[in-house]
């Protein structure tokens, strides 16, 4: 399973066309950055509500190939070009947590 | 090999810069994965320590061949009480670095989990010194 294929499966939008091919190993739901910081692996995906760029940051660091922020949130601007620059795929859901952790736990169980 | 940064009060925006500069160079030098991870860990939640409760502050790493050593040093309010600031779901966090999704406990307790050696020095109104040290042997 790949980002572009989590994009598709999901409806996803996608604000950055990156990673794409990255391949998804998991996913990790946690509005908690130190939670994250802690528990998340890489090759997982984050879905979150959290829109600032200490998420991308994380992310990053935590080499994790997509962000996915819930319930339609807006990416605050510096975080849209901090996830260009690290190369984290930045993707907006209109669905809230449970359902994205739903259907991805499904693709990817 | 030796870093510097600085850290300032309040500034989330650049905070982790000093985390990302340290694992490019682990990247580089060829350290095993597992311990740059528990580096780049470590070092983000003393430098989100730092920003969230200090006045500002410096970080120093030093990279050998056989350790990396962090010093995260601010002038800030000090901790009070050392125990309970070690304790998971403990925080004297804001409510504005809360809704950031910060100041659930776990930041100090991620960091002990994360390095070989950690000590905490602090006095009250003057300022922490956060020294962790990882072993790549």
């Amino acid at each position: 399973m790949t980002v572009k294929d989590i994009i598709e499966k999901l409806d996803l939008k996608c604000l950055n066309e990156v990673n794409l091919d990255a391949e998804v190993e998991g996913a990790y739901a946690s509005d908690l950055l130190s939670d994250v910081m802690g528990n998340a692996r890489s090759g997982q995906v984050w879905i979150t509500m959290q829109t600032h760029k200490n998420v991308t940051a994380i992310a990053s660091l935590k080499d994790m190939p997509a962000v996915i922020i819930v319930r339609d949130g807006v990416p605050d601007p510096d975080m849209l070009q901090h996830a260009k620059d690290e190369d984290i795929c930045l993707l907006v859901s209109h669905d809230a947590t449970f359902q994205v952790c739903g259907k991805l736990y499904e693709l990817i169980k | 090999m030796h870093y510097t940064f600085k850290i300032e009060r309040g500034n989330f925006t650049d905070a982790g810069q000093a985390s990302s500069s340290v694992k490019r160079t682990l990247k580089q030098l060829g350290v095993d994965p597992v311990n740059i991870k528990r580096t780049v860990v470590a070092l983000f939640e003393a430098e989100i320590n730092a920003v969230a409760h200090a006045y500002g502050g410096t970080i120093d790493v030093d990279i050998d061949g056989e350790k990396i050593v962090m010093v995260v040093a601010d002038e800030g309010p000090g901790i009070p009480n050392i125990d309970l600031a070690m304790q998971e779901g403990w925080s004297t966090a804001s409510p504005q670095v809360r809704e950031m999704g910060y100041g659930a406990g776990m930041g100090l307790p991620n960091i002990k989990k994360n390095t070989d050696d950690l000590k905490i020095d602090t006095k009250i109104g003057v300022g922490t010194t956060v020294t962790m040290t990882v072993y790549l042997t």
